[in-house]
């Protein structure tokens, strides 16, 4: 049974997410190479996605390895009824390391379990979505020099984005102070509160998205708010103005604020600010082909 | 009466009354040729209603003591012997409960997938219990046995 599999962020101590940042750094400067050379990658798509799938590939291809796969569940054996357990046995008998979305929720720590070569989740549903974490963490130590002692902004869908909850769980080790920005019927779920309390983590929420409630970050992280989350469109009307980042909010931050956003970004970010030399998101998105190779490589090794 | 009178075997007392069929389930009483008696909403001081279960010759391994406490943490155990109390079984969170406890997420894999379910226990004073695999959190009160 593999145990060299990344499921969680919470997998990752502080150690290790340093080592693999470090790591993601040496590929940014030099991202072609023939490292993987001779292996071959799955990808095992169960569910629609551009940037983590073509980034997957992007980083195999780059470093001379050959990826195998599908990006729809509907070609392949799962429509006849077989189990996940028996697809990832198959899979693993003829690559060298999986890399796996799927919207069941569990779904990356069972194929771990069950595969003899490693796994990488790219996503389990509302689960988790590590290598999305690394690259976060990858884009705020690249554009402020550091980890620790960050204010962090949070703008959006607290309550259902994991990427949110996972990054809460690995700054916590970095010291840093959250400022939660959502609207009442998404805000943070009481148990990562509790967490960052449980961490000594100073946090304060709003639920206004304003120029003083952004003052003193150096991160804002914005997120998605997913008109399917609302039961009343009305509510969704008012709330989706309110969490639209435009130029002008941004005259009074602080120099180094830097923007990050997970992707895909519908209206929640303005297209005026993407000009702004604050706007990240972009360049954010490159990096996970960086945090990817250092993940893979990191798992199998090398 | 026979209730009183159990010779040998085990009595659990302090369930509540609304676990009792659950803790009848997991300890697979309906199987049994021993001689059973339940006793159901009894008045109680500390719980309201309560429930009780005496079993005859039958002895329980500390792994079926261990699955009463994710149900019952306040239920009290005692062997029976010559009608004595011949030891009093204390109850233990286990750290790993497999194949016990059904996890409440729809899209968890354990729903969805012929395997065993895994909690382990995060607090075990106030009873909170996360799925290894979906990773959420289910609070003791609402824990569903498979």
């Amino acid at each position: 049974m593999a145990n060299r599999s990344l499921v969680s962020i919470t997998d990752y101590s502080r150690e290790k997410i340093l080592q693999i940042l470090e790591k993601a750094e040496a590929f940014e400067k030099n991202p072609n190479q023939q490292i993987l050379n001779g292996k071959v990658i799955a990808t095992l798509f169960f569910e629609p996605s551009t940037r983590t799938r073509l980034s997957f590939e992007t980083a195999v291809n780059r470093l001379g390895g050959r990826v195998i796969g599908f990006s729809d569940a509907s070609t392949t054996s799962g429509t006849k009824g077989e189990t996940l357990k028996d697809t990832i046995i198959m899979v693993s008998n003829y690559a060298d390391l999986i890399v796996m979305r799927n919207p069941i929720e569990g779904a990356a720590r069972y194929a771990s379990e069950v595969s003899s070569v490693p796994v990488v989740n790219a996503g389990d549903g509302a689960n988790q979505h590590p290598t999305q974490t690394m690259l976060d963490l990858y884009s705020i130590k690249k554009t402020q020099g550091r980890l620790e002692d960050l204010k962090i902004c949070m703008v959006g869908d607290l309550k259902y984005g994991r990427t949110v909850h996972s990054l809460i769980q690995a700054m916590s080790h970095f010291n840093p102070t959250f400022s939660f920005i959502a609207p009442k019927e998404l805000e943070l779920p009481e148990e990562y509160k509790l967490f960052c309390k449980e961490h000594n983590i100073p946090f304060e929420e709003h639920t206004e998205l304003n120029e003083a409630n952004i003052a003193d970050a150096d991160i804002l992280y914005m997120t998605r708010v997913q008109k399917e989350r609302f039961t009343d469109l009305f509510e969704y009307e008012k709330v989706r103005n309110v969490y639209t980042l435009r130029n002008k909010l941004l005259e009074n931050t602080k120099p180094n604020l830097r923007i990050l956003h997970p992707l895909p970004r519908v209206n929640e970010i303005d297209y005026d600010v993407d000009n702004n030399e604050k706007a990240y998101y972009f360049q954010q998105a490159k990096n996970g082909v960086y945090a990817r190779q250092a993940v893979i490589c990191d798992l199998l090794g090398l | 009466m026979k209730v009183a009178a159990l010779r040998n075997g085990t009595v659990i007392d302090h369930i509540p009354s609304e676990k009792l069929f659950q803790v009848i389930t997991i300890l697979e009483l309906d199987g049994v040729t021993n001689q059973v008696t339940f006793g159901y909403n009894l008045e109680s001081k500390k719980l309201g209603k309560k429930a009780i279960i005496k079993v005859s010759d039958k002895y329980l391994s500390q792994d079926e003591v261990n699955k009463i406490a994710i149900l019952a943490p306040m239920a009290k155990i005692n062997i029976i012997k010559e009608y004595e109390v011949a030891e009093k079984m204390q109850l233990q969170l286990p750290d790993e409960i497999i194949g016990v406890i059904k996890c409440k997420n729809p899209k968890c894999i354990t729903n969805n997938e012929p395997m065993s379910t895994k909690f382990r226990a995060i607090d075990k004073t106030k009873g909170l219990f996360k799925c290894h695999y979906c990773e959420r959190i289910v609070e003791g009160e609402n824990v569903v046995i498979i």
